[in-house]
């Protein structure tokens, strides 16, 4: 049973004081796709549950209380939302991108932020050369063939081109850039890569313009976050730059590359091929990509997996917990 | 000048080569072979081949083998080239010549498995992160415009601290692990024989093997010992989870029990690369979103075939001109 809390000194342990309101935005997908339920001790105020319209659901004394905001990728968590709960002092997000919350209104406030740390990486890198084998030795473009019954031996079906030798550069070199250049090594490509800064530990020739990294790799991996300085970053210049046979993968978001153009330099055999896990206006797709056999499509599953789904829960708990015991968060976003 | 090119009237005559190939293939090879030998190629002769090879060939003394030649590398042609010293085979595998024979007469045999390898080990990855991954699903998935309507797909697997079994670990086999170990995958292997200096498990059948393994992946030559080498029982080893890429033989598998445990959910997914019957392949499979189809290509890529030709020419040239061979095939 818990100690008499005057005598042990510490803060009152979670259950002694009454549960911790927080305000979910969305139910979170990554707890109900392994039929996992939200924790104990918290209070969770789910704006889908109420009759009344968001704004004034914010409004309501209830909410006002709220003290830790937890969203998923693609729910905002907006500077107006802030002002409107003076009482939040955590934002926790289920995603590894942080683009959706406004991260300069959370430090003026002095609210905490946590994401999905680095639970994602390996997954996320794995499918990142997934995808990439998949366009240069068209696995799935393959699969298509036998099963439509096109497969009679007589060799029509157009080889893939080998991994080996072929130049490959990283587009932001975190965690997941990481794990994406370790694999790519092992397949003999060789690394190169692009980042905010050059990366005082890190062998890879560095290149400080993303349209000059292109202009001396064959395959590019979209490994960073979005923000306003990466967006549409990956643009008509830098896709013409990696070429007719340049092959581009993106596992981070939509909009780091200029879509439209992308689009159209891959109907134009202007770029070589893609491998897209994310797009500009999911889960839309532009149409003149379904059409195309150089490219390889992914509703936006890299993180999807079970082993990182219960993962990235068990983080959820742990920071929820740890925050409300006046514990460090176990995956505080840095300032950079 | 070559000093191993016997010279005649002044005519620079080119070292001969016997050609025994598949009677469709389009030969991808000949113009840069042709630079360099004079091939004789019993196909594209009138004569019928076993008098071709009698009276035309008693002097050759080395062969090339490319792919599944219409006549086999074995006794019933070999023993009508008494010169012979020399197979270069273009394949990664040897299924179609008489090693024990080639053993016995000192003929020397080589192998173009180094040309292949790395292209093989990556399909067979790509394979493996497709099943795990439903990266072909996925693409299925969104082109029938579901991603909107139907929400999500089924989640994937983690490759990370999966248990991989190898079976067979020559080239492609090695190469393979290499790259699984970068993605946090524990290897083990079964051979003929244990590798020494090699960081896996060795497993002394493929039984054991699978009964330790979440995923196995078949890098093994075909010999009557390896067909159906994944059978039955291997398969309820492996068990209900369990995940088979192949890029060997389609007959490495028993073919008929695979499907029917896909179709029973007595196995958890399959890429393969190879069918037994290829070109057909099961009815059942192309309905299945847990099996990745793909027609025989892991090992071709125009720069693999670039470099089967180098390899080809080399082992040649080495050999005309006394070198040592590029890829000789040791004999176990």
């Amino acid at each position: 049973m818990a100690a008499d809390p005057e005598s042990s000194g510490g803060p009152p342990p979670l259950r002694r004081r009454a549960a911790p309101c927080v305000l979910l935005l969305r139910h979170p997908p990554h707890f109900t796709l392994i039929d996992r339920p939200l924790p104990d001790g918290f209070r969770f105020l789910k704006p889908w549950e109420s009759p009344l319209p968001f704004d004034d659901f914010l409004a309501s004394d209830d909410v006002r209380s709220a003290e830790a905001i937890l969203t998923s990728q693609g729910v905002p968590v907006t500077a107006d939302m802030l002002r409107r709960l003076p009482a939040v002092r955590l934002v926790l997000t289920t995603s590894a991108g942080l683009n959706h919350i406004d991260l300069a209104e959370c430090r003026r406030r002095g609210v905490a932020v946590a994401g999905a740390g680095e639970v994602y990486s390996e997954e996320v890198a794995d499918l990142a050369i997934g995808l990439l084998i998949d366009v240069l030795r068209k696995v799935s473009a393959g699969d298509r063939y036998v099963r439509r019954g096109s497969w009679s031996g007589e060799g029509e079906f157009a080889l893939g081109s080998k991994l080996g030798g072929k130049r490959a550069g990283v587009v932001g070199l975190g965690r997941i850039g990481l794990e994406v250049a370790k694999r790519l090594e092992a397949f003999g490509c060789t690394v190169s890569y692009n980042s905010r800064k050059k990366k005082p530990y890190v062998l890879y020739p560095f290149y400080s313009d993303v349209r000059e990294l292109a202009t001396n790799c064959d395959v590019l991996v979209i490994c960073c976050g979005l923000n306003e300085q990466t967006h549409h970053m990956i643009n008509r210049e830098v896709l013409l730059a990696l070429g007719k046979e340049g092959v581009i993968v993106n596992i981070g978001r939509g909009s780091i590359i200029d879509e439209k153009e992308m689009v159209q330099l891959l109907v134009q055999g202007e770029l070589g091929g893609a491998g897209l896990d994310v797009f500009e206006n999911e889960p839309k797709v532009p149409e003149e990509l379904l059409a195309l056999d150089n490219v390889v499509l992914s509703p936006h599953t890299a993180v999807f997996t079970t082993e990182s789904l219960s993962e990235l829960c068990n983080l959820v708990v742990g920071n929820l917990e740890a925050f409300f015991s006046d514990k460090p968060l176990l995956s505080p976003v840095l300032d950079e | 000048m070559d000093a191993s090119s016997p010279q005649n009237d002044g005519v620079l005559l080119l070292p001969e080569v016997l050609l025994l190939r598949p009677s469709a293939l389009a030969l991808p090879f000949t113009a840069g072979l042709g630079a360099h030998f004079r091939l004789l190629d019993p196909l594209d002769s009138p004569e019928p081949a076993r008098s071709f090879l009698s009276s035309r060939c008693r002097a050759v003394r080395a062969l090339l083998c490319l792919f599944s030649p219409a006549l086999p590398v074995k006794a019933e042609t070999l023993d009508l080239l008494p010169s012979l010293e020399l197979v270069v085979v273009s394949s990664a595998g040897l299924e179609h010549v008489d090693l024990p024979y080639c053993r016995r007469r000192g003929i020397a045999v080589t192998n173009a498995s180094a040309a292949f390898c790395e292209d093989g080990a990556d399909y067979a990855v790509g394979l493996l992160i497709d099943v795990m991954r439903r990266v072909s699903h996925g693409d299925r998935f969104v082109r029938a415009g579901s991603w909107p309507v139907q929400g999500e797909l089924p989640l994937g697997f983690k490759l990370g601290g999966k248990r991989v079994g190898i079976v067979g670990l020559g080239s492609i086999g090695s190469e393979t692990a290499k790259r699984l170990a970068s993605f946090g995958c524990n290897i083990a292997y079964y051979s003929r024989k244990e590798r020494l200096h090699v960081p896996y498990t060795y497993y002394a059948n493929v039984h054991d093997l699978a009964a330790n393994s979440n995923i196995l992946v078949l890098c093994c030559a075909l010999t009557e010992d390896t067909r159906h080498i994944i059978n039955k029982d291997v398969m309820s080893a492996l068990g209900n989870e369990g995940i088979i890429i192949n890029v060997g033989r389609g007959a490495l598998v028993d073919e008929k029990e695979l499907v029917q445990r896909l179709v029973r959910g007595e196995i958890g997914g399959a890429g393969l690369d190879v069918f037994e019957h290829e070109p057909k392949v099961p009815d059942e499979l192309f309905v299945m979103d847990k099996v990745v189809l793909s027609p025989h290509r892991a090992v071709f890529t125009p720069e693999s075939l670039e470099g089967v030709q180098e390899l080809i020419i080399g082992n040649l040239k080495a050999f005309f001109s006394n070198e040592p061979l590029r890829s000789l095939v040791q004999y176990e």
